[in-house]
């Protein structure tokens, strides 16, 4: 028996046998095969890294969610961020999954491309360490991320506000979880009969946020930890929940995730942001679903600070054909979209399960055409 | 969304410190978690501990793996 | 070219560099060798079998932990002869300098090519310097071209590869970009990774002294092992299998992939060998390699087989999953 955690770590995340013996109960467990849903992107990674997907062909049909917070940040935000980097004297500082995503007429990528001064950082706390090394520039982070991220940032904002460093700004399109899996589940062709819940999220908002779900929704959800013995154990987890016919909310990454999450990061959220209605691309809008500065930080609040024009709603990836929002849904697999592998590749993708490395439509387009 | 890696935390100063991964060690916020303990495991996040990891609840979550797989190997043999 | 400018994944060493490749400069310049796309071109001489080949170099920052780009310069091309089973023996090198630049900093780089092709015995035979504006380069950029000759009649070719062979690498991947990605990007990771840049004939001169069977070597740089041996199975018409459990890491170079969310099999070394070697013969090339201080961690990764084509990994869990060529640019990335 493993003794201290650092040990027991490892034995969850490297042990062959324990992760094989998993996989084949799974596999004699499994009699009639189970459409799922993993919500998170970094699952989506490694569902795809471990070879879960491949194993479990014809037992279990994965199809990857709405968590790719940079695959749902809509076009017009998009666009947004390339005006802001063309401004003089604006650095844009990012995380680096951010650059390759297209808005309506350019990337981030593109732009650097051309010279705009565009930087990938690890932390937000980095951007502001540089943006009190050169305060002859303004330096815009662009606050994209879900619940697990958005503490960060904004914990950054407080800190600039509280070392004087006024040449920091982020633009907040903060994304929520919750209300994207209400619209789901909500959707009357919804084809998933379980969910694999985000387990950093998660770490966050706690699980109570989920429970409409199996109270509701009457869908069996297991929030999960990132290892390929996490996820399998999670998949036999909710195979067990829909053999007993009784959906509910379990936690198989108790390690990390409790019930109430982080109070300290809640609060932050809660005491800096307002709650509003949020273009997803590929979902639409989805009320009660993005967190934006409050009045009170409007100095920190790159919109408003570097005054961006009022935001236009377009969605152009849906007036090209895109048919993520199906794909997200479980109603059509990649393959049906026409966009598919023609005008929508992984060199030149035109909706988030594109854009995302290991999203539905990426990992069809590499791995099962 | 959202990689997070169990990080050990080596150092603490205020509410700020360093952890290490696999040998890399990085200058980390604790602002989240203000109870924190040098020798503690936590998920870093773009720079921040956002959460610390159970130890018991670890050993019960592999507990139950190899339980699992003992129910698949009996029924083998 | 479908492209109208030229974007940074342009020199990833992914499918756009083999575009650009093949769409523009083989279009004007394509010749019989040259379209071989070898790390080196072998030429015909009464005077035995030679080798030739170029490369520039424009790592950022100069100087890294466990080298700079003199070294790079000198190694990158001498690798890319050793390969091929060529002895390196002369060198050219061409120098684009910024204005501005300190004289210190660029002896401090002629220096260390120096140590570099002293070690290899290696004499560089001619050479060019421009200096160029402030402003439209960084420091310095060199390209070197390097002679070699074939002393023996053997031929490393990704042809003669078979199913059944064996596929080794000289020791552990990726710690030479890893070394220069966290040098160069403001990550606040502190670590003691180093880049592995080395010359590698010493260990490629050791097996072809013996009678063991190797039918081709490469050396993982740009795009990493994955891409390198992508590019050996496509170019031998066959797939290859390898096994996360056996492909050696250095643990902080791991650390840092999962951190930044990168791929490790896509990270480039710069002192690495990989060799395909008949399946009865890896046990004692693994021998020949371990012997050498540069082949101490020599591993056999995986074998050649006839189906499926491309390059497949076995995962922990006794899966496959396929590893393509590089895409683009590999970014740090939070999801």
């Amino acid at each position: 028996m493993a003794e201290n955690l650092e040990e027991i770590l490892k034995r969850i995340e490297g042990d062959a046998d324990l992760i094989q013996g998993l996989l084949a109960e799974l596999c004699a467990h499994i009699k009639e095969p189970l459409t799922l849903m993993e919500v998170c992107g970094t699952h989506t990674h490694a569902i795809s890294k471990t070879g879960i997907r491949r194993a479990l062909a014809g037992k279990v049909r994965l199809l990857s969610g709405p968590g790719c917070p940079v695959c749902v940040t809509s076009d017009a935000d998009i666009d947004r961020f390339i005006e802001l980097s063309r401004m003089p004297d604006v650095v844009v500082t990012t995380f680096g999954d951010m650059l390759h995503v297209p808005g309506s007429e350019s990337s981030l990528a593109n732009e650097r491309d051309q010279g705009r001064d565009i930087r990938i950082v690890y932390s937000p706390l980095d951007a502001l360490a540089m943006a009190e090394r050169e305060p002859d520039k303004e330096f815009c982070f662009l606050g994209v991320g879900f619940e697990t991220t958005a503490p960060a940032i904004l914990a950054t904002v407080a800190e600039a506000r509280r070392r004087g460093i006024n040449n920091f700004s982020i633009y907040a399109a903060f994304k929520l979880i919750p209300p994207a899996l209400r619209m789901i589940a909500a959707h009357p062709d919804l084809a998933i009969e379980g969910l694999i819940l985000p387990g950093h999220v998660s770490a966050v908002i706690g699980s109570e946020p989920y429970r409409f779900l199996a109270d509701e929704f009457k869908r069996p959800c297991v929030i999960t930890g990132f290892e390929g013995a996490d996820i399998l154990q999670a998949i036999l987890m909710i195979a067990d929940q829909i053999k007993e016919g009784e959906p509910c909310l379990e936690i198989q990454y108790k390690r990390v995730v409790t019930k109430e999450g982080n109070k300290a990061a809640l609060k932050i959220m809660e005491g800096m942001c307002d709650v509003k209605d949020s273009m997803w691309r590929g979902l639409g809008t989805i009320p009660e679903s993005e967190l934006k500065l409050k009045e009170a930080w409007k100095d920190f609040d790159a919109e408003h600070k570097l005054s961006l024009p009022p935001m236009e709603y377009k969605e152009t990836a849906d007036a090209k054909g895109c048919r993520c929002g199906e794909v997200l849904l479980g109603k059509i697999i990649p393959p049906d979209c026409p966009l598919f592998a023609e005008a929508c590749t992984t060199s030149n993708p035109i909706g988030p399960c594109m854009v995302s490395s290991e999203g539905a439509c990426s990992a069809y387009y590499k791995y099962e055409r | 969304m959202c990689i997070g890696i169990p990080a050990k935390v080596i150092e603490i100063s205020g509410t700020s410190g360093k952890v290490d991964y696999q040998g890399v060690k990085r200058e980390t916020s604790f602002l989240m978690l203000p109870d924190v303990k040098v020798g503690d495991y936590v998920i870093l996040h773009a720079g921040f501990a956002i959460k610390k990891l159970s130890e018991v609840d670890a050993k019960e979550t592999l507990r139950l793996i190899q339980e699992m797989v003992r129910v698949e190997k009996e029924l083998d043999g | 070219m479908k492209d109208n400018v030229i974007g940074l994944a342009h020199g990833s060493g992914g499918r756009k560099t083999a575009r650009l490749i093949r769409e523009l400069f083989l279009t004007y310049l394509g010749n019989p060798i040259l379209e071989r796309l070898e790390d080196s071109a072998e030429l015909p001489s009464d005077r035995g079998r030679i080798a030739l080949t170029t490369d520039s170099h424009v790592v950022y920052p100069l100087f890294f932990p466990g080298g700079d780009i003199g070294k790079l310069a000198v190694c990158g091309t001498l690798n890319d002869l050793a390969v091929k089973g060529a002895r390196p023996r002369f060198m050219t090198a061409g120098f684009v300098l910024r204005a501005g630049m300190k004289i210190e900093a660029l002896e401090r780089i002629v220096q260390s090519m120096a140590e570099e092709l002293n070690k290899a015995g290696v004499q560089l035979i001619a050479g060019d310097t421009k200096v160029i504006e402030k402003g439209q380069v960084d420091d310095c950029y060199i390209t070197t071209t390097g002679y070699g000759t074939l002393e023996h009649d053997k031929t490393f070719a990704p042809e003669r590869i078979e199913p059944g062979d064996a596929i080794l690498v000289s020791g552990t991947i990726g710690d030479h970009e890893a070394a220069v990605l966290l040098a160069r990007e403001d990550f606040g990771f502190e670590h003691k990774i180093e880049s592995d840049v080395a010359t590698i004939w010493p260990l490629v001169e050791k097996l072809i002294e013996t009678d063991i069977d190797v039918k081709a070597m490469r050396d993982p740089t740009r795009g990493g092992l994955a891409t390198t041996l992508n590019e050996m199975a496509s170019a031998a018409g066959l797939g290859m299998i390898i096994k996360e459990q056996d492909v050696p890491f250095n643990p902080a170079v791991k650390g840092t992939a999962e951190l930044l969310g990168l791929d490790p099999y896509y990270l480039a070394s710069e002192g690495r060998l990989i060799a395909v070697v008949r399946k009865d013969d890896a046990g004692r090339a693994l021998e020949v390699m371990r012997v050498e201080q540069l082949g101490k961690e020599a591993a056999v990764i995986g074998e050649v087989r006839e189906k499926p084509e491309g390059l497949w990994l076995e995962t922990l869990l006794g899966s496959e999953r396929p590893l393509l060529t590089l895409e683009g640019e590999q970014l740090p990335r939070i999801c």
